[in-house]
């Protein structure tokens, strides 16, 4: 996938040139560019080959009131880099006089290295044939697996750009890898079942195919027998990926932007205060090795690092923006968009328990364990049922109702709850922690959360 | 105050009257047909968005963004290849289309098609009198006013709000569909939308309430916005939600409030009569056409023609003009969705439904204006039906997975008791499935109305509008405590 990188050089001599001729002296800018290739196919033949060529820049500028206006633009020409600049100028005489941001102070300050090899592209043929030969593997694993509407194969590469008037210049490079793959088995007389699994990799020839496949087959086998769930209050052990995906639903508690904005739980003053039970730690690693979309730095060029949000329990940061860290008084984080408010996300969020603590329920194990409990697969609808700033959430999950070891599926079936209590009633985290897609986690134990099932 | 509108013209034209397209793109299709292809489809489009935040009494963010590219598609038999760019030199279109050639193992120089290309036809212009529309629309000063007019109608009529906000944003597109069947056509499209939201808190207690509207193709839309009835219906909403119990969960009858309320049918069956799902083998009523698939009280529409609605266009993204389409009469399932790779693959004919976020994206199969049609009854005909139930004023998000199974989330909710409105809870899901749920749908008031919102799929995220009267499902989970 060797793409030739942009030439930052220039597009910095172009920019300078522009804005000298308008008299701004003050002026940033943020880019990307991709390639991808990507297949899906249906029932042994290609159904959409498709790629994409994308670009675009993020022009700031300060202007003689010091106030700041941004454009975005598609168009990486001459005429469309000028009107960028001319669009964020005239944007800056509506820029926020109570919040300007500035450049980050660590914008010129080393990266750490990521080693990331940049793969190369194995082309959209390859890809194609490997997804009808997974397709094809899938569909045998099992007879009611009729389908798998939700599948697809990807490859590309992407590279990011910062660069500003007072010289710092950053740029990187990376190439990427997935493959999921959703199948969807029907039994006589029976509701049609789902499931899936997602891989990512630095290219697609490092693609665990075999493990996304046996996986994807595993959870839609097991989802085939099923019956609905009484309403009540359950123990219920969230997996890695059903943790994560909670977890991150509700970063805004940890997002000093939203703290600012008062749309968060959390206020300045949380830091330090107890969020969760005493053995629960929360890291943002941007820079994990098995973060494959990882950067080296942010969209105000501040290196990515890691950073510790919860630490055995208590609050201990919150992730900045340069304009949110220089109000709390301390360093940007490296978790900063760019705009004309600098939006703030987290990376990529690691969860384990700490060293040396006995969880109350030490002896609950997903795999051992003879306790009735609810195993919550996967959480759907978290765009709808989540209330970040409320703390509440009501949804729809994939799952099992386990009895003495022995698995039942759920039918259709919610959880409800509030994030604080459930932070603070987690019972068990189990001490091997696994990496996913999406993070680090281990499956985590919380007592009597709300189920409203069918039965 | 400086003023501004961040114009496009200039840039670039895609009007064929003024600018080289037609030539260029006569060339770029009659090449990919002496290729091999069946069909080859360019879409050429060109962006202006701006979004603007007010945060309590400011002005927090103004964002413009422009922007242009091209997507183009080829058909060889029922299999298609697709490639988007944002280089639209005749370079980087002419790499695209060799690059979509080769997905299908065609070349352009092997010059092995059959197929002449018999020229585009005439010019379909849908945008001949909207070329001025992006400079007809409100300025940066009038936007900014508006929005903390917004924000100061919050503070005067809530209580408790600790966050007010008014946002707006307006997306700007001009496109150029051509086809080597001969399709020609260029369309603007304006839509603009704006909202409020409001966060209240008063110790332990919260409430989040937002409202958006929006419209289409009306210029002058956000000097229409009657702000204070908005701000009166999100502060009233934030008081009453404020200190709401939550709701308890199980199996019951529920009334679903008109406009957003349409949601329902949107998730729970709409999604399921696109052509894209019979292609996945994802509905459970492709073979259904002509039979019973809901309650005799319902019938569903798709169109694409309302005044000024949020999913209304002159053409869909193939270039084809929308249509009004039965989808569900008095129960029966009389068409789905359709466009033109559903045509082609599944047999449905297009119903001008083939839409696309961007140039990103190949068209599909989507909705545009889906509702409900209005019933014979009144709104106190409904909850008095009802013992023991919830009634749902306003809904949220929600979505429907591979099995059918949809959801969405309730954001005001209150309890029906012995035939009457009784306390606001919160926190309600409802989630069901559309074969069991269409059916129950029992009764239909008289006040059909429509909301604008968002729908993300296939091919990304479109603007639609859900709606209905006032209906009552006899039966269906909620989620709750």
């Amino acid at each position: 996938m060797g793409n030739t990188p942009l030439n930052v050089s220039a597009l910095r001599d172009r920019l300078h040139h522009l804005a000298s001729r308008e008299g701004i002296s003050q002026w940033d800018l943020g880019a990307s560019r991709s390639n991808s290739a990507s297949v899906q196919v249906d029932r042994g033949e290609a159904k959409q080959l498709k790629a994409s060529q994308r670009s675009s820049i993020t022009v700031r500028v300060w202007n003689q009131q010091g106030l700041v206006g941004i454009t975005s633009t598609s168009d990486l020409s001459e005429s469309g880099l000028e009107k960028a600049l001319m669009g964020a100028h005239q944007a800056s005489a509506f820029g926020n006089s109570d919040e300007v941001p500035h450049f980050s102070p660590l914008a010129n300050a080393p990266t750490e290295p990521l080693d990331r090899p940049l793969k190369d592209s194995e082309g959209i043929q390859s890809l194609l044939k490997h997804l009808l030969e997974a397709e094809k593997e899938l569909l045998s694993r099992h007879p009611a697996i009729e389908t798998v509407p939700y599948n697809g194969l990807n490859e590309g590469s992407s590279e990011r750009i910062y660069l500003n008037s007072d010289g710092a210049l950053r740029q990187a490079q990376r190439t990427q890898a997935s493959l999921y793959l959703f199948a969807r088995a029907e039994e006589q007389g029976r509701k049609p079942r789902s499931g899936g699994a997602v891989r990512l990799a630095l290219g697609s020839t490092d693609l665990d195919l075999k493990g996304c496949i046996d996986e994807a087959a595993e959870r839609t086998i097991s989802h085939l027998n099923y019956r609905p769930i009484d309403t009540g209050r359950y123990l219920v052990c969230f997996t890695p990926e059903a943790f994560l995906d909670l977890i991150s639903a509700f970063s805004s508690m940890f997002n000093a932007r939203a703290v600012l904005d008062g749309v968060s739980l959390s206020k300045p003053d949380t830091i330090g205060q107890q969020l969760a039970v005493p053995f629960f730690n929360l890291i943002d690693n941007g820079l994990h090795p098995a973060h494959v979309g990882a950067m080296p730095f942010d969209g105000e060029g501040t290196p990515t690092r890691a950073l510790r949000l919860i630490g055995d329990g208590h609050l201990e940061s919150f992730l900045h923006s340069e304009a949110t860290a220089r109000k709390f008084g301390v360093q940007p984080t490296g978790h900063a968009g760019l705009g004309a408010k600098v939006s703030v996300g987290p990376d990529w969020f690691e969860v384990h328990r700490s060293e040396g603590c006995r969880p109350p329920a030490d002896h609950l194990d997903h795999r051992q364990t003879q306790d009735s409990f609810v195993m919550i697969e996967s959480l759907n609808a978290l765009h709808a049922g989540v209330k970040a700033s409320q703390g509440s959430f009501s949804l729809p999950f994939d799952g099992w109702l386990v009895n003495g070891g022995e698995r039942i599926s759920v039918e259709a079936a919610t959880v409800a709850g509030d994030i604080r209590e459930l932070l603070r009633s987690i019972v068990q985290i189990e001490a091997d922690p696994i990496v996913t897609h999406e993070g680090v986690c281990p499956h985590v134990w919380v007592d009597g959360l709300a189920i409203t099932g069918e039965a | 105050m400086q003023t501004t509108t961040t114009s496009t013209t200039g840039i670039f034209n895609l009007d064929p009257c003024c600018s080289p397209w037609e030539q260029r793109l006569n060339t770029l299709l009659s090449v990919g047909l002496a290729a091999g292809a069946d069909l080859v489809e360019v879409f050429l489009e060109r962006t202006d968005h701006l979004g603007v935040l007010a945060e309590q009494d400011k002005i927090t963010s103004v964002s413009p963004a422009f922007g242009m590219g091209a997507g183009i598609r080829v058909f060889r038999g029922a299999r298609d290849g697709f490639v988007s760019t944002n280089d639209l030199s005749d370079t980087g279109l002419t790499e695209a289309l060799d690059q979509a050639l080769a997905m299908l193992q065609l070349e352009r120089s092997t010059l092995s098609g059959s197929n002449s290309f018999q020229g585009l036809s005439a010019l379909r212009n849908f945008a001949a009198t909207k070329n001025d529309w992006l400079e007809r629309t409100p300025n940066l000063d009038v936007i900014t006013q508006r929005l903390l007019e917004g924000t100061q109608c919050l503070q005067r009529l809530g209580q408790h709000l600790e966050v007010r906000r008014g946002n707006f944003s307006r997306d700007w597109q001009e496109v150029l569909v051509a086809a080597s069947d001969g399709t020609f056509a260029r369309d603007i499209r304006l839509h603009q939308s704006s909202g409020l939201s409001v966060l209240a808190a008063d110790g332990d207690h919260r409430a989040s309430i937002a409202r958006r509207y929006g419209t289409t193709d009306k210029p002058n839309d956000l000097c229409d916005w009657n702000i204070e009835a908005s701000a009166q219906e999100v502060c009233a909403s934030a008081s009453t939600m404020l200190r709401a119990d939550y709701v308890d969960g199980g199996q019951m009858p529920v009334v679903l409030a008109n406009r957003f309320g349409g949601v329902i049918f949107h998730e729970a069956c709409g999604h399921l009569l696109e052509t894209t799902q019979i292609e996945r083998g994802t509905t459970p009523f492709a073979e259904s056409i002509g039979e019973s698939i809901a309650h005799p009280a319902v019938t569903a529409i798709d169109e694409g023609l309302s005044d000024g609605a949020f999913g209304s266009m002159s053409m869909d993204d193939e270039g084809m003009e929308p249509q009004r389409t039965v989808l569900i009469e008095k129960g029966v399932l009389k068409r789905f969705i359709s466009d033109r790779a559903g045509e082609l693959r599944t047999g449905h004919a297009r119903t001008g439904s083939g839409r696309r976020q961007s140039h990103g994206f190949a068209a599909a199969s989507r909705m545009r204006n889906t509702y409900i049609a209005a019933g014979p009854h009144s709104i106190d005909d409904l909850i008095g039906s009802v013992d023991r139930g919830l009634y749902c004023k306003s809904m949220g998000g929600g979505s429907v997975g591979p099995t059918g199974q949809f959801n969405f989330s309730v954001e005001e909710g209150y309890l029906i008791e012995n035939g009457t409105l009784s306390k606001p809870v919160k926190g309600a899901t409802l989630i069901g499935e559309a074969k069991e749920v269409m059916p129950r749908i029992s009764m239909c008031a008289d006040d059909l109305d429509l909301a604008a919102g968002y729908c993300g799929s296939v091919s990304g995220s479109v603007f639609v509008t859900v709606g209905q009267p006032h209906v009552k499902v006899d039966s269906i989970t909620v989620g709750g405590r």
